[in-house]
């Protein structure tokens, strides 16, 4: 009977205790940004929506915001059709060397880091003049996703039937067009799943645009959080509060509505 | 930068089926076309890097000065003048300590032990505590750098409030304790969630019985769910332990600082190529980088296709 007290005690204090390690951090981003003069302290917000008023005036917060959304957009679209084009054609044909191809690819891109490759990319991004070009960051974050995007794409393109497209072809359909009215709705949560997947990489990245982007208009939120408290100074807690709850709604709410679609499966992770 | 758990299916076709298949509307030459655009910038910007830092590795290669103009291949000097720098050997001791820290003994052990805390719990308490340990995983890690940067803050900080200490200044004093410390925040969901889902193959009735026999927690855990869930404690420490080694946030913390307190090697290539200019420097780090990564890999996908 001790022995059962002292087990439920035990239980309720690590509960407690991981809880509170866990929150704590939440709980400030939650409140902070709706108190007229946060601290650094948690403390009981008292509704005010002047802090989101000093965003709107700041010169760099919203529109990093934009830049983030160009960004992981921009990425998402390159990654899903490029993505789908090849799943597409290696799901179909077994074209030579495939399996040795998809092998390879799917090990590249777990060992090739932004640590492993920073240096080269960097150098190449000064030589093909792509520093500050936010569409060239988008072809370097693509070439990073793609594998891994071929990969779960042509497992979803394995599993749906081919009589679909068979049966379109006798009717003269094209390749292209058998992709865009036969396949596509068939794998569209496939598709799904890599542009939200893409987007929340890409969203939280901060090594590539550090590394690639000088000019502070075309750098992303990620970017400019980090140069807004790192910057000499006292700290404005009001400012980074609001922009850090504002950086991090959007992906909160995608994951949100992706847990409630298709409920959690294990994609190895949705993010990196 | 990206990860999969799915593997190539190497099964599903025989050679005798090939043919017909192709027939189902493409053809090799139009597969090709279709494949082509993506193998196209993975080999531009995913694969010709991975070649090109091999190369830069072994060259004197500068962003500015003599060397920038004229890169000369100078071999294995740049692997030697690591080898006898005690801040590439410093770095080296704190990237196994962060691994060590903040992914197998951090995350792994938290991550399961919530796992097995929650395991028969259905209901709220169950989705609270999950949903605040994913969401700390999905924030954006510049903004949880920042939550971690004020949290630890000496004078106003909550956490040495609510630890009751003064001036306990930990970014400065205790750069690694702080890095491993916001690690694990950051990264346990993703043992928890995959120890979650391991923990519910394990058949009940092993557990009942075992229980029944008289078995103590720890004697369940170890002669039932462990050999259960081997295979899955295996891919955990390698897949976070690989994704701790390459993680580059430390930085948003610390800059490696202070006096290469907290650098590790991630951080060590950044400041050593980009910010001193060292690109050749960096890349032959880079390489040793990619060769450990390659080791890490292989032991994965051989675990995956082994399970298949």
């Amino acid at each position: 009977m001790t022995r059962f007290v002292l087990g439920r005690i035990g239980f309720s204090t690590l509960v407690a205790v991981l809880l509170a390690f866990f929150t704590l951090p939440l709980l400030w981003l939650a409140s902070a940004p709706l108190t007229t003069d946060p601290t650094y302290k948690v403390s009981v917000p008292d509704f005010t929506w002047e802090n989101f008023q000093t965003i709107l005036e700041h010169p760099y917060a919203l529109p990093s915001l934009y830049n983030s959304l160009v960004l992981s957009v921009g990425t998402a679209l390159l990654v899903v059709l490029l993505a789908a084009l090849a799943a597409y054609a290696l799901s179909r044909v077994h074209l030579p060397g495939r399996d040795v191809l998809l092998y390879v690819l799917l090990l590249l891109s777990s060992i090739i880091t932004g640590t492993a490759a920073m240096v080269p990319l960097f150098q190449l991004a000064v030589d093909l003049q792509l520093i500050d070009s936010q569409f060239g960051l988008i072809l370097i974050l693509s070439g990073g996703l793609l594998p891994a995007a071929i990969f779960m794409l042509k497992d979803f393109m394995d599993a749906t039937p081919k009589s679909y497209e068979e049966s379109a072809r006798v009717f003269g359909a094209t390749p292209l067009q058998i992709v865009r009215h036969v396949v596509v709705p068939l794998v569209r949560p496939g598709l799904a799943t890599i542009a939200v997947w893409s987007v929340a990489n890409v969203w939280g990245n901060f090594l590539m645009p550090f590394l690639l982007l000088r000019d502070v208009e075309k750098q992303p939120a990620a970017v400019i959080m980090y140069t807004l408290y790192t910057e000499g100074g006292q700290a404005n807690l009001r400012l980074l509060s609001t922009f850090g709850l504002l950086y991090s709604v959007p992906v909160v709410v995608m994951y949100l509505i992706v847990s409630k679609k298709y409920g959690f499966r294990f994609h190895g992770g949705i993010k990196r | 930068m990206a990860q999969a758990t799915s593997l190539p299916d190497t099964t599903e076709e025989q050679p005798a089926r090939r043919y017909s298949e192709d027939a189902a509307g493409l053809g090799r030459l139009r597969a090709g076309a279709f494949t082509a655009p993506a193998l196209a910038l993975i080999a531009v910007f995913l694969v010709f890097p991975a070649l090109w830092v091999l190369y830069l590795g072994i060259t004197n290669y500068r962003l500015t000065g003599i060397a920038a103009a004229d890169p000369k291949v100078v071999g294995i000097d740049n692997f030697l003048t690591a080898l006898a720098n005690p801040r590439f050997w410093n770095s080296t001791w704190l990237t196994v300590e962060f691994v060590a820290g903040s992914a197998v003994i951090g995350q792994a052990v938290l991550g399961f032990t919530i796992a097995w805390v929650l395991r028969d719990r259905r209901g709220p308490l169950r989705r609270i505590v999950e949903g605040i340990v994913i969401l700390a995983w999905i924030l954006p890690s510049a903004v949880v750098a920042f939550l971690w940067v004020a949290l630890l803050d000496p004078r106003d900080g909550t956490l040495n409030a609510v630890l009751g200490l003064t001036d306990f200044a930990w970014l400065l004093d205790h750069p690694m304790l702080s890095i491993i410390v916001f690690n694990i925040w950051r990264g346990t969901a993703f043992s928890m969630m995959l120890y979650a889902a391991a923990l519910g193959n394990v058949p009940p009735s092993h557990l009942e019985s075992a229980r029944l026999a008289g078995a103590s927690n720890w004697q369940q855990l170890r002669d039932v769910v462990f050999p259960h869930i081997r295979g899955h404690v295996l891919t955990n420490l390698l897949l976070i332990s690989l994704w701790t080694f390459n993680d580059f946030s430390p930085f948003m913390l610390t800059a490696g600082g202070p006096d290469g307190k907290s650098e590790v090697l991630a951080v060590h290539v950044y400041n050593e190529a980009v910010r001193n200019g060292s690109l050749g420097y960096g890349a032959a780090i880079s390489t040793i980088i990619l060769l450990i990564n390659l080791v890490v890999a292989v032991f994965y996908l051989r675990l995956l296709r082994s399970k298949r």
